[in-house]
């Protein structure tokens, strides 16, 4: 489990069975897939109940595609990208019906990006269960031009859409599913330290 | 009492700078010859006369040329003010609660009549002339909060209750220190905290979020926050600290007591009526180094302060690249005297 005292990040609490819900709707993403099988083992009545929507990412050389799919959830979106998983995810939240419980897990920018995803909906935060799996990369905010960098794993890091280099701060902002970058040369323009891959 | 507004920049040219009676009236934050953090909450009670607890909202000669920057910076990036669909309420709280205290206390400036939902709002230094129904946002330009907090100085951010907790769910941010809105909306009371150094370590935020919990209507409470900004500029925000951070590299010994700035917020909040959300109003005083010196108790205390401030709060205030020579141009405004006890001048 993802230890911090960052105090505006998430806790992520790992993923339980909401035994009353009568829709699992699950967003998992690469070794979320895990933590979907572990949490949900092998009760067929769970998951008749389930819609999985499933990104590979960087782990599709393992295939839980299969493992997740020999579970016989209800149903199941395999999609090629995180953006992908994202549009039918909003499709299925705009029609989702009472006593739906959301699930994400995954990288932390995949779990956040679902979970404001479920905010737009009037999804509380809290109720949604959550677990954190894979990389520490980081989805980042550049605070200045408002671009979004996923999979960050160093700092500085050049913002891909304005060019500012950024120091990415300990601040998590839960709407926006992202950690702030903030210039990191402002006052130096120019002196910018060699990137170190923190965020592993 | 009639207020002489100045025309005057808070960037590019900066032309601002405080009269006499606006020196001696500036919300001074130091009470001892050192600082650390407190939540040193106070009743927000009307204060000696002049001063700028004399009246719930302070309107002062910089009004004017305050909501020009503000009407400025919304035009650049209107991200600076932002609410959740469910503060409409609280919005329409905010109107009532800054029209009311500007007209009672500022009758030559403003002027509102109610009949029921039908008012009448009339701003003479800005030339607005506004009939409007209460709650109904088609009969006013803006949406309410962004309305009227483009008529009143400092900054604003409602906060939604629930939860056992304060949400950060709608604000007006355009004189900031260093924090974006547009980051923050939506955020708990301590997770929008969450990069202030120490503080949470020894328990400021946890009494302080326990005691606004329980903040009741008409009972407003204040507290003094402080940090310094090279150049009168309000809009010091992380949105734009790409382009003014390099001013921190501009100070030297001869431009020091001009370019440097003690930035004071006075920080208010209040319950509201209907929404049962509360306001809290972050308002900006700045004062430039040469002109704090004018009053010796706080030339003294100031210099004091800042030399023994500790390094953390150094660096998270962005000081560490001016302070010590600033502190070097405020010795020679400390003859060692003792200091009296106390925010005001002898």
């Amino acid at each position: 489990m993802l230890v911090s005292d960052i105090k505006s990040r998430p806790v992520y609490k790992g993923l339980t069975v909401d035994d009353a819900a009568r829709r699992h709707l699950v967003a998992a993403e690469g070794e979320g897939a895990l933590a979907v099988l572990e949490a949900f083992g092998d009760a067929p009545e769970a998951w008749s109940r389930m819609t999985l929507l499933y990104t590979p990412g960087g782990s599709a050389p393992a295939n839980h595609a299969e493992a997740l799919q020999a579970r016989a959830p209800d149903a199941f979106h395999l999609h090629p990208t995180r953006q992908t998983l994202m549009t039918r995810l909003r499709a299925l939240l705009d029609t989702a019906t009472m006593g739906t419980r959301l699930y994400a897990t995954g990288v932390e920018g995949f779990i956040g990006q679902v979970v404001a995803a479920g905010i737009e909906h009037g999804v509380d935060h809290f109720s949604i269960r959550t677990e954190h799996r894979g990389s520490l990369a980081r989805r980042v905010q550049c605070v200045h031009c408002k671009g979004f960098m996923d999979d960050v794993t160093v700092s500085p890091v050049t913002c891909a859409h304005c060019g500012v280099p950024l120091l990415v701060r300990d601040h998590y902002s839960r709407r926006l599913a992202a950690f702030q970058g903030v210039s990191i040369d402002a006052e130096c323009p120019g002196d910018v330290p060699a990137a170190e891959e923190i965020f592993k | 009492m009639t207020i002489q507004f100045k025309s005057e920049t808070f960037r590019d040219d900066f032309t601002f700078s405080n009269s006499p009676e606006a020196i001696r009236r500036f919300p001074f934050p130091f009470d001892k010859d050192e600082y650390m953090y407190a939540v040193n909450i106070e009743q927000h009670m009307p204060g000696p006369i002049k001063s700028p607890y004399e009246f719930p909202i302070d309107i002062d000669e910089h009004y004017v040329a305050e909501m020009r920057d503000r009407a400025l910076v919304l035009k650049e990036d209107p991200l600076r003010c932002q609410s959740l669909p469910h503060m409409l309420t609280a919005e329409w709280d905010l109107v009532e609660l800054l029209m009311e205290s500007m007209a009672k206390n500022y009758p030559e400036h403003f002027e509102l009549t109610r009949e029921g939902d039908a008012w009448h709002w009339i701003n003479r230094p800005l030339g607005i002339d506004q009939k409007f129904t209460f709650g109904d946002t088609s009969t006013l330009p803006y949406p309410p909060m962004e309305y009227i907090t483009r008529q009143c100085q400092g900054d604003f951010c409602l906060c939604d209750q629930r939860n056992d907790d304060l949400w950060m769910d709608a604000g007006i941010v355009t004189t900031q220190a260093d924090w974006s809105l547009d980051f923050d909306v939506g955020m708990s009371f301590k997770e929008w905290h969450g990069p202030v150094p120490l503080a949470h370590d020894i328990g400021v935020f946890d009494r302080a979020l326990k005691f606004l919990l329980n903040l009741q209507q008409g009972r407003p409470v204040r507290r003094l926050n402080w940090t310094m900004t090279i150049n009168p500029r309000l809009d010091t925000s992380p949105e734009n600290y790409h382009k003014w951070g390099i001013d921190r590299t501009t100070v030297t010994p001869e431009n020091v007591g001009n370019k440097v700035h003690l930035r004071v917020e006075l920080q208010a909040l209040w319950r509201l009526p209907r929404s049962n959300a509360i306001v809290f109003s972050i308002r900006a005083y700045l004062i430039k180094m040469e002109e704090l010196v004018t009053i010796p108790k706080w030339g003294r205390r100031f210099h004091r302060v800042l030399r023994d401030l500790r390094p953390e709060l150094a660096d998270y205030k962005g000081l560490t690249r001016f302070r010590q020579m600033t502190v070097d141009y405020l010795a020679k405004h400390d003859d060692g005297a003792p200091t009296s006890p106390g925010f005001f001048p002898d």
